[in-house]
């Protein structure tokens, strides 16, 4: 069969985590057992039930794991529901990586830096983490502020709790909305608990979140004299080639599948208000 | 040059049609006009605009992309490529020729648009001069010669003959299988070229002005209070973008029927409300975004990754279809008063 970018690969998803009522990680391996393909942390991938449709994912896995790629996902209509309703064993469609990344290995070298997530926005973070924790030399300090509506809703609890946690030269502040019988961490909303942490402005900020979350926290930050090229985000549109070709996440002269989804602040300032 | 008389142009036809498929412009029952394969009832349509543009050859409004097959055991791929064989498209003009370079920008940009390379790959394009270039063209503010239009081979007619001009490979490869055409007279397919040269100087849309739109001027456009206005009126009924020959926007979407699913990618408009439409929200809520989002894309993001190239041909297709009369012209001319 003749191949296109558009056409897709079988994919099985060898394995399901629940992560939270509405978050589940998927795994998926190629056909023949092996990592469908390589990618940088923050690039994505399509995956697809057919029939139902196709849709973009971030992928959750740092690219320093060898075997699979990981996708955690939150259940929020169509293709969601549909892989939520699946079990281990089952195929899907992938094709990808698609989109910028991070520039893990560039701007990012050398650097402290900030991790800022609410809920689901941890998953494209996930893989840039592990991927800095990988090469953990290549960095500099390394904060995560992670916070969600309660502790049921932090996505990766168990994996922050037993490794992130553990490691020296990562501190990682949780932080949920509301306090609850079994949380004797810290209450409140992300921005603030950002701005009381007061973090150092020589520090590259990647944020990822909710867009409330996003604003308020981008204004905390402008206030503390971050640099606006020094604070990282992604973009979320709706896509369908993913490709640069179908026009639908075109906003001003950027195409969001092919140049984002990350973009520095002080490039999301070049762009129209359409995201 | 080549030139063969008029009342052997069926002969011309047959002769190119026996050796691959043809497309011509042929007037349909409707009154539209449309390239459609070659028959020897069919009678070239000598009218300057078919009413969608010869863009369908390469980007077809649907599109087999692939097929699933479902089961229990899992998921199987199935070809569902249409096979694409050699074939001639005949009568393309200039902008539609321009529009050609303009879609390659984009299908075959890295990572490369099978179904639209293998199509192009396939065509010999036979380019027609435009004797008579109408009120509403304006191709020539964009640098397109309808005297002399790009192509595979170039094409002029007079009251009596085609005159044939091949000027790639492709095109020299088509006329040497063209025994009936018979040597050309130069000088007469140059006097059908002036005198089109002639025509275009007297159009009145020969002075559009470009010089406020383009490349680097997002900021200077797109806060701009004329869209409000400009699309007050509009139905996002699409039309223009469908007749469109430089849109280039598709949607993605499935057929299922018992144990398979085909899918297929069918043309859509950044004019429709959904087009950007999200569970999370919706970035172009109006029609206003949405009108805007259409003429910024062709008369600014386009030329910004393109070098300066705009993303319209002045074919004045849309000028022609639109039902509320609104058009690329007036978006143009509204833009630049308001910069006076
Ligand atoms: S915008 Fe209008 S005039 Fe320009 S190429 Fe498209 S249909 Fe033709
Ligand atoms: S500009 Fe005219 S043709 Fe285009 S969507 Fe609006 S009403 Fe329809
Ligand atoms: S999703 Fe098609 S251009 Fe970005």
């Amino acid at each position: 069969m003749r191949r296109d970018p558009l056409i897709p690969m079988i994919g099985v998803v060898s394995h399901i985590r629940v992560d939270t009522p509405d978050v589940k990680t998927f795994r998926v391996i190629g056909l023949d057992g092996k990592k469908p393909f390589e990618h940088i942390p923050g690039q994505c991938a399509m995956l697809s039930v057919p029939g139902v449709g196709e849709a973009l994912f971030s992928i959750t896995s740092s690219p320093t794991e060898e075997a699979y790629l990981e996708f955690s996902i939150k259940k929020c209509g169509c293709v969601t529901d549909w892989l939520h309703a699946m079990t281990p064993g089952q195929q899907v469609t992938i094709r990808g990586p698609y989109g910028n990344g991070f520039p893990v290995d560039t701007e990012f070298a050398g650097k402290d830096l900030l991790f800022v997530a609410g809920g689901i926005g941890l998953a494209p973070l996930h893989s840039v983490i592990n991927y800095c924790r990988h090469y953990r030399d290549r960095y500099g300090r390394i904060d995560i502020v992670y916070g969600a509506r309660s502790k049921e809703d932090l996505v990766d609890y168990e994996e922050i709790l037993n490794e992130w946690l553990s490691e020296d030269g990562i501190n990682v502040h949780l932080t949920i909305d509301r306090e609850q019988p079994d949380w004797d961490g810290h209450v409140g909303f992300v921005p603030n608990y950002v701005k009381e942490l007061s973090p150092d402005t020589g520090m590259t900020v990647v944020m990822c979140g909710p867009p409330v979350m996003i604003k308020f926290t981008l204004g905390g930050l402008m206030e503390l004299g971050f640099p606006r090229d020094g604070i990282y985000t992604t973009l979320e549109l709706r896509m369908k080639c993913a490709l640069g070709k179908c026009g639908r996440c075109n906003i001003g002269s950027k195409y969001v599948c092919k140049d984002g989804p990350v973009f520095r602040f002080d490039q999301l300032d070049e762009l129209p208000d359409e995201y | 040059m080549k030139q063969i008389a008029l009342n052997r142009l069926d002969e011309l036809f047959a002769a190119i049609s026996a050796r691959q498929t043809l497309l011509i412009p042929q007037q349909l029952e409707n009154g539209d006009a449309e390239f459609r394969p070659w028959s020897a009832e069919a009678k070239l349509y000598t009218g300057l605009k078919t009413s969608r543009s010869a863009k369908d050859a390469f980007f077809p409004q649907v599109e087999n992309l692939v097929g699933f097959k479902v089961s229990e055991q899992g998921i199987e791929l199935m070809d569902t490529r249409d096979e694409v064989q050699p074939f001639t498209l005949f009568g393309v003009r200039g902008c539609d020729a321009r529009s050609f370079d303009i879609l390659d920008r984009v299908f075959l940009a890295e990572p490369v648009d099978t179904f639209y390379a293998d199509r192009r790959a396939a065509a010999t394009v036979v380019t027609l001069a435009c004797n008579r270039p109408e009120t509403t063209c304006f191709c020539q503010s964009f640098g397109i010669d309808p005297s002399r239009p790009a192509g595979d081979v170039t094409c002029w007619m007079d009251a009596e003959n085609l005159y044939w001009q091949p000027n790639t490979d492709k095109g020299r490869a088509l006329t040497e299988a063209l025994s009936l055409l018979e040597e050309g007279e130069e000088a007469r397919a140059k006097r059908v070229e002036e005198d089109i040269q002639a025509v275009l100087k007297r159009l009145p849309l020969k002075d559009l002005s470009l010089d406020h739109v383009g490349a680097g001027k997002t900021k200077a456009l797109f806060d701009r209070p004329e869209w409000a206005e400009l699309s007050e009126a509009c139905l996002g009924c699409g039309a223009c973008t469908f007749v469109c020959p430089t849109c280039q926007c598709y949607d993605i979407e499935e057929f299922k029927s018992g144990g398979s699913v085909r899918r297929f990618r069918c043309w859509d408009s950044c004019m429709y409300s959904d087009f950007t439409l999200m569970s999370a929200g919706q970035p172009r809520p109006t029609q206003t975004e949405r009108f805007r989002q259409r003429f910024m894309h062709k008369l600014v993001y386009y030329p910004d990754n393109q070098d300066g190239l705009f993303s319209c041909v002045g074919c004045g297709r849309c000028l022609v279809k639109c039902p509320i009369h609104m058009n690329i012209v007036k978006v143009i001319n509204a833009l630049k008063e308001g910069t006076a």
